[in-house]
C-alpha cells in the first residue's frame, strides 16, 4: 500500500462501491445510482454508405457508486470508455438520460438549468488541454476572474481582483502580480494548468472534476501538478474525481478506483485491494500493459487483442469477451467473434492459402442482439467441407477461449449452424477486496470454468 | 533487406556535430546543439527528454525533413555519404526505401479519400516503378500481415479502422519499402496503453526480424526500457548522456537522468519528487552547463563552463563534470554552486 499523501482521508473498510459515510454520518456526499447517459447517433448518408447506421451509444450505462466527502475517486479507462461522459453528467454538463445523481441531497438529473448553474459553483471542472481550456485572448486575471462574474461573486473590482489574488496565489502561481496580465500564450504548459485550476477552484467549490489533468503535461511537470492537487485538497478540503487513463498517477492520487469499459464500471474497489489484487482481466491487463522504466519489467506475451469495439454496437455479455485472455463459455460469444478469429487468422497467411480459405466461408449476417444459434453461409455452397475447415482451424488451437462458447456446429445444406453457450452479462459481484463484473468470480458459473484458467 | 546488410558493428547512420537552428522573432533557437550518435543495424536508439528538448527536430534533422529557411550544419552520415549537403531531390529519393519515418498521428499522413490499397500502389509505384500489380498486393498483404492487418480490410478507407490499426498500417507503409533506418516520433502517443503495449511489442519483434536500425522518439521513459537497446537522453537541444538502455536507468549517471527517472510517476512511486525550474531557453540559453540552474549537484564550474563530453565504460558517455577526468577542474571550482531558492516565475 503506497503511503498516501493525505493522512486526513478516511479509512474505508466498507467492500467495494460503498464509502464509510462522511463525518456526519448522514447521507452520502454523492451517491449515483444506476445512471445511464446514452448518446443516440443519427447516421448520415455517408455513415449508412460506409455501414454504420444510426443506434444508440450507452456512453454510460448503469454506473453506480458514491463518493465520501474528502475522498478521492478515481476513474480509470481506455479512450470511448464513458469518463469525460460520466464526470459531464455529474456536473450536468451533459444530460443523464436514466438513472440518479445525488450532490448533497440534491438530485442532478432532470435538475432545471437554472438550479445546475447554481450547483456548478460547488462543483468544478479541469479538463485535459489546459492551451484549449483558456482563451488565448483574455488574461490570466480575466479568465481566473471569470467565474465571479458569472455567479456574481465580487462585490466590485477590488473585491474581484482581491480573489483573483488568492486563487492565483494558492496555485502556486506567485507572487501573482507576475501573472494577472500576462496571455495564456506567455506561459508554459504546467503555467496554464495551474490558471486553469486556479479558475477551478475560485468560487471555493466543494467537487473537482478533474478530466485526465496532467496527461498532456511532461513527466517532472505531471509531478508538480499533482502535488498541487494534493496540496488543494488538503487545504480547501476538496473532493477529487480523477478521471485519468493513467494507472499510475491514479495509485498515487486515489482512495478508491472504479475501472470503466464500454460504459459500465467493471471493478471498483480501494485503490489499496485493486493494485494487490485486481480481479478484473481488464484491470489485470491495464496494469501488465504499463511501460515501466524498471529494466526487470517485460511486457506480458498475452497482452488483449483488439481495441475497444465500436460502442453502438457493443459485444454480448461481458463487452470484454472479444479481447479477454481468459474468457469462457458464458461470456458472449457469437458470430462476430468468429469473424474476428478469422481475421487474426488470414492477417500475414500465404495468399493462395487465405484464398482457398475464403473461398470456402461466406459472410454471416449480423444479429441485432443475441442469438441461441447462428448461420455460417457456405461459399462454395459446401456444408460439410466449411465445418471440416472450421474443425480444422479449432484443431489447430485448441486452446483459442472462442471455442468455449461454441456448444456445437453442424453442417447442413449450405451452410453450419452454431450453437453458442448462453450469453451472460456480468453484474457487480462484491467479495473480499474489490468489487468485480467477471464470471470468474462469479460461484453462479464456475461450473463453466476451463480447469485450466482456475486458481490464477 | 533491400541493401546488403552492412557489418553489425558499423554504423548504419553516423551523426556528428548535428545543429539546427530555427529563425524566431528573438533570434535564433539552437533546437539540436551539436548532436554526434551512431545507429547500428538491428539496434533500436531510443531519444527520451522533456517537450522541446529537440527530440522531433533531431528526427527530421537526420532525414531532412526540416521546414524551408531552418539553419542545418553537421553530418549526417549514411552510407558514407553525407545527407546534410544533398540535394532536395536526392534525399526525395532516399526517403522510404531508405529512411523510413512514422509520426504520432497517423489519421494526418493517411489520405481519407483513398483505400488502403491505393496507399499502398502509390508508395511503392513511387520507388519500385517495375513492380507488377500482382508482386504489389503480395508485398503490401505481407507488410500488413506482419503488423497484424488482415487482408479482408485491404480495400478499407482509413476512417474504417481504429486508432491503433491505422498506426499498424502506417508501420506496415514503411516496412513495405523495407528502410534501413526507421525513425518513429512518439508512435504510441496518441494511443491508450494496452494497444501501446501492443504497437511496442510489435516494434521490437519486427526489429529483431528485419535487421532495421530504429530511432524510436518518446517521452515515455517506460517505453525505452521495454523497447530500446540503447538509449540518448536529450536536455535543451543536446545529448546529454547515451548508453545502453538498461545500464542507464539502472544506474543513470547524468544528473538530469536521474531527476527524470525520479519524477516519472510509476506504480511503485511512493513519493512525488519534481524537478525544480524549467527547461533552458534556445534562444539565451544559460552558461555553462544547461542543466546548472535545476542541478542538485551543480558546482562553481558548472555555472562558467559547459562540461566536456566524457566516454565512459561500454559505449556510454556523458556531459556533467561530475564525470570528468580528474584535474579537468581547476581548484575550488568544485565546491557546491550557491545560489538562491529558484523562483515559482520560473517553474513549467
Ligand atoms: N455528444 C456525444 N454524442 C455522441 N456520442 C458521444 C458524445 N460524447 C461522447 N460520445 C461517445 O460516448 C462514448 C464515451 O465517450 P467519452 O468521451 O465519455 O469517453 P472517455 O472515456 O472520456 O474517452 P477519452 O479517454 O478518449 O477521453 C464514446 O463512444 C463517444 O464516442
Ligand atoms: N518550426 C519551428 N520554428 C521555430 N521553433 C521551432 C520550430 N519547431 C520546433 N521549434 C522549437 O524547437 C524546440 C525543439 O522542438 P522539438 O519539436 O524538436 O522538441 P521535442 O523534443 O520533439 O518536443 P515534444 O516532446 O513536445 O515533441 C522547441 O523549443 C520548439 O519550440
Ligand atoms: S466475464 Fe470475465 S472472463 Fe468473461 S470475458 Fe468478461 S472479463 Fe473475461
Ligand atoms: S555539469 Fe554540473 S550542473 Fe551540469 S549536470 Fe553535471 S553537475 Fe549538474
Ligand atoms: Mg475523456
Ligand atoms: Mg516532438
Amino acid at each position: 500500500m503506497p503511503s498516501k499523501p493525505d493522512a486526513m482521508t478516511d479509512t474505508l473498510d466498507a467492500p467495494g462501491g460503498t464509502p464509510a459515510p462522511d463525518a456526519t454520518g448522514a447521507r452520502p456526499f454523492i451517491s449515483v445510482k444506476n445512471l445511464k447517459t446514452y448518446f443516440e447517433i443519427r447516421g448520415s448518408v455517408f455513415d449508412r454508405l460506409m455501414g454504420r447506421d444510426a443506434g444508440t451509444v450507452k456512453a454510460v450505462d448503469d454506473v453506480s457508486f458514491d463518493l465520501a466527502k474528502g475522498e478521492v475517486l478515481g476513474l480509470v479507462g481506455e479512450s470511448g470508455s464513458g469518463k469525460s461522459t460520466l464526470g459531464r453528467s455529474l456536473l450536468g454538463l451533459v444530460r443523464a438520460t436514466g438513472g440518479s445523481a445525488v450532490f448533497e441531497g440534491q438530485e442532478i438529473v432532470g435538475l432545471d438549468e437554472r438550479s445546475l448553474r447554481r450547483l456548478r459553483s460547488r462543483m468544478q471542472m479541469v479538463f485535459q488541454d489546459p492551451h484549449a481550456a483558456l482563451n488565448p485572448a483574455m488574461t490570466i486575471a480575466q479568465s481566473v476572474g471569470h467565474p465571479l462574474k458569472i455567479h456574481k461573486r465580487a462585490k466590485g473590482a477590488e473585491d474581484q481582483r482581491r480573489q483573483v489574488v488568492a486563487a492565483l496565489e494558492r496555485v502556486g502561481l506567485s507572487p501573482a502580480e507576475t501573472y494577472m496580465d500576462k496571455y495564456p500564450g506567455d506561459l508554459s504548459g504546467g503555467q496554464k494548468q495551474r490558471a486553469v485550476i486556479a479558475r477551478a477552484v475560485v468560487l471555493d467549490p466543494v467537487l473537482l472534476v478533474a478530466d485526465e489533468p496532467v496527461s498532456m503535461l511532461d513527466m517532472s511537470v505531471r509531478s508538480k501538478i499533482l502535488q498541487l492537487m494534493i496540496d488543494l485538497k488538503q487545504k480547501l478540503g476538496l473532493t477529487y474525481l480523477y478521471i485519468t487513463h493513467d494507472m499510475a498517477t491514479a495509485k498515487f492520487f486515489c482512495d478508491r478506483i472504479a475501472i470503466l469499459y464500454l460504459g459500465r464500471i467493471v471493478e471498483i474497489g480501494e485503490a489499496s485491494a485493486l493494485y494487490a489484487a485486481p480481479k478484473h482481466p481488464y484491470t489485470q491487463a491495464l496494469l501488465e500493459a504499463i511501460p515501466d522504466p524498471d529494466p526487470n519489467h517485460t511486457l506480458p506475451r498475452n497482452l488483449p487483442r483488439g481495441e475497444i469495439p465500436d460502442a453502438a454496437k457493443p459485444p454480448h455479455g461481458c463487452a470484454f469477451h472479444p479481447r479477454c485472455p481468459r474468457a469462457f463459455a458464458p461470456c458472449g460469444w457469437e458470430i462476430r467473434d468468429l469473424t474476428g478469429l478469422l481475421e487474426a487468422r488470414w492477417a500475414g497467411m500465404a495468399e493462395a492459402d487465405h484464398q482457398a480459405e475464403r473461398a470456402l466461408i461466406g459472410t454471416p449476417k449480423i444479429p441485432d442482439g443475441p442469438e441461441a444459434a447462428s448461420r455460417l453461409p457456405a461459399a462454395s455452397g459446401d456444408g460439410a467441407a466449411l465445418l471440416a475447415l472450421l474443425e480444422k482451424i479449432r484443431a489447430e488451437d485448441p486452446a483459442e477461449p472462442f471455442w468455449t462458447g461454441v456448444k456445437a456446429m453442424h453442417a447442413e445444406a449450405g451452410h453450419v449452424t452454431i450453437d453458442w453457450h448462453t450469453p451472460v452479462t456480468p453484474r457487480l459481484i462484491a467479495g473480499k477486496g474489490t468489487a468485480a463484473a467477471c464470471h470468474l468470480h462469479d460461484p453462479a458459473l464456475a461450473a463453466h470454468l476451463p480447469k485450466a484458467a482456475d486458481g490464477a | 533487406m533491400s541493401a546488403a546488410k552492412p557489418h553489425p558493428d558499423t554504423p548504419v547512420v553516423s551523426v556528428r556535430d548535428l545543429r539546427v537552428y530555427y529563425g524566431t522573432p528573438k533570434g535564433p533557437a539552437r533546437a539540436v546543439d551539436r548532436v554526434s550518435l551512431d545507429i547500428r543495424a538491428g539496434e533500436t536508439l531510443g531519444v527520451v527528454g522533456e517537450s522541446g528538448s529537440g527530440k522531433s527536430t533531431l528526427g527530421r534533422g537526420i532525414l531532412g525533413l526540416l521546414p524551408e529557411g531552418t539553419g542545418l550544419a553537421g553530418e549526417v552520415l549514411y552510407k558514407g555519404r553525407n545527407l546534410v549537403t544533398m540535394t532536395k531531390e536526392e534525399l526525395r529519393r532516399m526517403r522510404g526505401p531508405e529512411l523510413g519515418l512514422i509520426f504520432q498521428e497517423p489519421m494526418t499522413r493517411l489520405n481519407p479519400l483513398m483505400r488502403i490499397q491505393e496507399h499502398f500502389e502509390e508508395t511503392l509505384r513511387q520507388h519500385h516503378p517495375k513492380l507488377s500489380k500482382d508482386e504489389i498486393r503480395q508485398r503490401s498483404l505481407q507488410a500488413l500481415g506482419r503488423t497484424g492487418i488482415p487482408p479482408t480490410r485491404y480495400k478499407h478507407y482509413p476512417h474504417e479502422f481504429s486508432g491503433g490499426m491505422r498506426q499498424r498500417i502506417m508501420i506496415a507503409l514503411a516496412l513495405v519499402l523495407e528502410p534501413t533506418l526507421l525513425i518513429a516520433d512518439e508512435p504510441t502517443t496518441a494511443l491508450d496503453v494496452i494497444v501501446e503495449a501492443q504497437i511496442i511489442r510489435l516494434l521490437a519483434d519486427l526489429k529483431r526480424t528485419s535487421g532495421t536500425a530504429v530511432m524510436l522518439i518518446t517521452h515515455n521513459l517506460g517505453i525505452v526500457a521495454e523497447a530500446c537497446d540503447r538509449v540518448a537522453v536529450m536536455y535543451g537541444g543536446k545529448i546529454v548522456e547515451e548508453g545502453n538502455a538498461r545500464q542507464v536507468f539502472a544506474d543513470p549517471k547524468h544528473p538530469y537522468t536521474r531527476e527524470l527517472l525520479a519524477s516519472t510517476i510509476a506504480l511503485e512511486t511512493r513519493k512525488l519528487h519534481t524537478i525544480p525550474g524549467a527547461p533552458p531557453s534556445l534562444i539565451t540559453p544559460p552558461p555553462g552547463c544547461l542543466f546548472h540552474p535545476r542541478c542538485p549537484d551543480a558546482m562553481k564550474i558548472c555555472a562558467a563552463a559547459a562540461p566536456p563530453e566524457e566516454q565512459l565504460e561500454g559505449r556510454r558517455r556523458v556531459q556533467c563534470w561530475r564525470h570528468s577526468a580528474t584535474g579537468a577542474i581547476p581548484a575550488g571550482q568544485n565546491a557546491p554552486l550557491g545560489r538562491e531558492e529558484i523562483s515559482v516565475a520560473f517553474e513549467a
